[in-house]
Parts: C-alpha cells; structure tokens; sequence
C-alpha cells in the first residue's frame, strides 16, 4: 500500500471512530483534535499518555557502504559517531546555510533511518538521493509512524511490548509485538518522556487499538501536537525553521557537534557551513527566543515586533504562537536581534494595537526525559 | 430567541438585546482562551467586527448583528473565556439597542437554525 499516493493514512477509520476532525495536512487528511478538544488533549499528555498518529512524516531508509560519511556532506552533524542503536536530531541545510529539514538520524545497525517532515519529505528525499550517490535511500511506504507521549508512556508501552521501558532517551531498538516488528525510539515532540514506533501498515490499526484500550491513553490530533512542541520550546519546520534561518540562529547550536565546528576533525563539508560556522564563531545576527504575551491575547505567527509602542519599523517577529495549556497563558517564540535580553519588553502589533510581550528562555515547560 | 447565519443567537427583552454564540460555534472554534468586547457606549454598525475570539486553534470575530449602541458588555467572559465552552447559551457577550428592530423579524428561529447547521 503505497502510503504517500493516498490522502487518508493507514489510521483513517480509526481517527473517525474517535470523532477526529480532520483537516487537510502535508498532503493527508489529518486529526486536528479528537472529541475531547485540544485543551483536554494537551493536559492529558502531560499527566498521563497520549497516542499520535505522525504516519505523514517520511520514514526514509539510507544503506551501503560509507553512508554515515556520506550523509555529513549534507548535514552539520556528527553521524558517524552515532553508535549503533542510538539517535540524534539533524539539519540538512542549504548552500546558503539555512535550514531546508530538520530530522532525526537513527543508527539501526545495517542501515539508518531518517524521520523527516510531511511537508518536506518528497524534496528530502531528492535531496538525499542526488547527494548519496551509489548509496541506497528510499522512502518507506508501507509503515505507519505513531508516538505514545507522556509520563505514563514507558509504562503502558511495557505492558504490550517489554522491554522498552529500559531504553534510554533517544536509544532505538526493533521489538516484536505479534509477529509485527515495530521499531521503537525513545523520543518525541511533547517535552515528555515517550516513543515514537513505527509499525507495519498491515499492523497499525491492531497496535493503535492495543494502546487505545489502555485506559490512561487517549488519541492526541495534531492541535495539541502543536501546543506541546511548543511549551517545550521545539522549532516546526517552515515557521521557526526555514531557508532563510541559519540553524545558530535558531538556536540549535547544540546540534552540531565538535568534530564538525571550526577546528573539528570533520570541520565544514556540508552545505551552508560558511555562514553557519561563522554564526558558530561570531555569534549570529539575530536569535530565537520565547515570548511571553503580557496581555491575554495569544500572539500568532507573523506578528511584528517592535522595540517600543510607537518604532516605525520592527525588529523581529513571531513564528510561532499561542496558548500554552500547561502554563495557563499565551506564548510564542519568533526571532529578535541578537543579544536581546531575557525580560526585555517588546510590543506587537496585534490586529493594529501595540501590545507588550516579555522576551522568555526556552523552554516554556521544562522535559522531562528518562536519560 | 433569534439566530444569524454567523452563528449568533440575539435574546431581546423589551428595548436591549442579548447576544452571544451558539453551542454549534463554541464547539467548531474549540476551547476559547481570549476574548476582547467592544467599549459600552460604542456606536456599531451591522456586519462591523467588534468581537474578538481566539481559541487553541485560531483568531475569529463576532460582528454586531444589528445597527445600535453597545449598553453592557460580560466582563465575567473577557476573566473566563472559557465560559463559552461550558455554556455557550448563558455566556453573553454584550448588550445592544437597535434603531432598526425590524431586522429581528428576519432572522432564523431556533428551528431555522437548526436546520441552517445541519442538526
């Protein structure tokens, strides 16, 4: 069943049978929310477990000889030191050193596995074949992709499949569950310990269903997805990441590890790296931050930020925003000149009124990680 | 009770008008976390936007159904937005005066609106 040339995803009746509302998304008809709404969906996540459906996301294999070398030609980061049975978060950047995905690189023994973006997954998957030539990359169409979130996740996750409460974050592993072998990560994009598994198409429905009858487990759609990620100070593509962003700028220094930094073993070779490796060295001109609204109206993404209530002309803007149900109140996160001090009050323009929002660290919701 | 086709249910009780939205709408924006009112006293105009709603989801307006003045506004609603969602019924969101009554007449009744959003 070729996945990426249908618009529903292998859960489809599933999200039906749970009143998902289902919105146009990456290419598919996704759940934005279930019955319970994304305020009920968000708490429940964060007290206990929440299942996601993220089967738009790219699932692409790349195997042969030299790959992990091959593979630091497009991104900033160290994969051949990635061992075996671990994962790692990843950029692939432009020629302009900008962010065209982000991604996470795991090391699967034979082979490693990139989860990537819905949106982006087609052009990565060029991307990827014309720059790994003579080494096989290809997009996995018969597998679902589904993410158990929350403080409960390790527990009920045992139950079905044991072991998997051992693992550590970001180890990888394959397990079976009824013949079916799933493969597991100890990660996500809630700022909660969890899973990502990806399973059989053929078996997707039966293993949803399995987490599903656990009592604390409810389905999550996408809204709450999005609230999550960004409580817990997470970038999404093609807001707070894009062509135009440097990954320093961003914030995701942190990503590129020693070896490939100026003065690094493998300095350099991947695309962008001038700009990039610069912004490393001299410190970027602008930086993403948090922002905390101090009126109650949510700040979107595209809202203009000036230095004062009257400036004629902004210094940054919002990529992303809106109301965080863990902390009770709006935030946001967009970019603001670079040394802009945590505090810092700045105004945005919201529907032609200046309002003021207070520069915030990341994260707004602390993770809670099992490392 | 009368309904508009923007999904707003008006309550007239001698000259001032109630008006809030309705159980259909609070459902579709979701849960409501900010809510600005228009000032009493201001001079509206019909189709004008003087509500603003923002759920988890989104931004959207409420627009004055009717030509009149804005007499009482619930600032319980703009503390507790999400009011609507418990009971969207009793959430008002504010009061009116109308010069032009007769509009009322047009509107949807309670089973006209029903059948306007397919329940």
């Amino acid at each position: 069943m070729p996945l990426d040339d249908l618009n529903d995803l292998p859960l489809a009746a599933l999200h039906q049978e749970f009143g998902g509302k289902m919105v146009p998304f990456a290419g598919y008809s996704m759940p934005v929310q279930y019955t319970a709404g994304v305020m009920a969906e968000h708490l429940h996540t964060r007290g206990k477990a929440g299942l996601f459906d993220v089967s738009h996301m790219g699932q692409i294999v790349v195997r042969g000889p030299g790959a992990a070398e091959a593979l630091e030609c497009l991104t900033p980061i160290s994969v051949v030191e990635l061992p075996e049975g671990r994962q790692r978060y990843a950029l692939l950047t432009t020629d302009t050193g900008g962010v065209a995905d982000d991604l996470m690189v795991a090391n699967r023994g034979d082979h490693h596995l990139l989860v990537v973006n819905g949106a982006m997954k087609h052009a990565d998957l060029r991307l990827l074949q014309a720059g790994l030539p003579g080494i096989e990359v290809s997009m996995l169409r018969d597998r679902a992709l589904l993410a158990l979130q929350g403080p409960l996740a390790a527990e009920v996750l045992d139950r079905l499949v044991p072991g998997v409460a051992e693992m550590r974050f970001m180890d990888v592993g394959t397990f079976d569950w009824l013949g079916a072998p799933l493969w597991i990560s100890r990660s996500g994009y809630t700022g909660e310990d969890g899973f990502e598994i990806s399973v059989p198409a053929a078996a997707a429905i039966g293993f949803a269903q399995a987490l599903l009858g656990h009592a604390d487990v409810l389905p999550i759609g996408l809204g709450a997805r999005d609230s999550l990620r960004l409580e817990a100070g997470m970038p999404l593509y093609g807001q707070d990441l894009t062509p135009d962003i440097s990954p320093i700028e961003a914030g995701l220094g942190w990503a590129i590890q020693k070896v490939r930094r100026t003065g690094g073993a493998r300095a350099g070779g991947f695309p962008g790296a001038d700009r990039i490796l610069a912004d490393l060295d001299n410190g970027p001109s602008r930086q993403r931050v948090g922002l905390r609204p101090q009126t109650r109206a949510p700040m979107r993404a595209g809202v203009p930020l000036y230095a004062t209530e009257d400036a004629a002309e902004p210094i940054g803007i919002v990529t992303s925003g809106g109301f965080g149900p863990s902390i009770g109140a709006p935030i946001a996160m967009g970019y603001v000149p670079a040394g802009t001090s945590t505090d810092a009050v700045l105004y945005g323009d919201v529907r032609g009124k200046r309002l003021p929002v207070a520069v915030a660290d990341l994260p707004f919701h602390q993770p809670r990680y099992v490392r | 009770m009368k309904y508009t086709e923007e999904h707003e249910w008006l309550d007239a009780k001698d000259e001032v008008i109630t008006i809030g939205i309705t159980e259909h709408a609070a459902t579709q924006l979701g849960d409501v976390v900010f809510i600005e009112l228009p000032d009493v006293g201001r001079e509206v105009t019909k189709g004008e936007e003087i509500v603003v709603i923002e759920s988890v989801k989104a931004a959207s307006d409420i627009s004055a159904p009717l030509d009149g003045e804005i007499t009482e506004v619930n600032e319980a609603l703009a503390e507790t937005p999400g009011l609507v969602n418990e009971d969207a019924e009793a959430a008002w969101f504010f009061r009116m005066t109308t010069t032009t009554p007769e509009e009322m007449d047009g509107m949807m009744d309670e089973d006209g609106y029903k059948e306007f959003v397919g329940e």
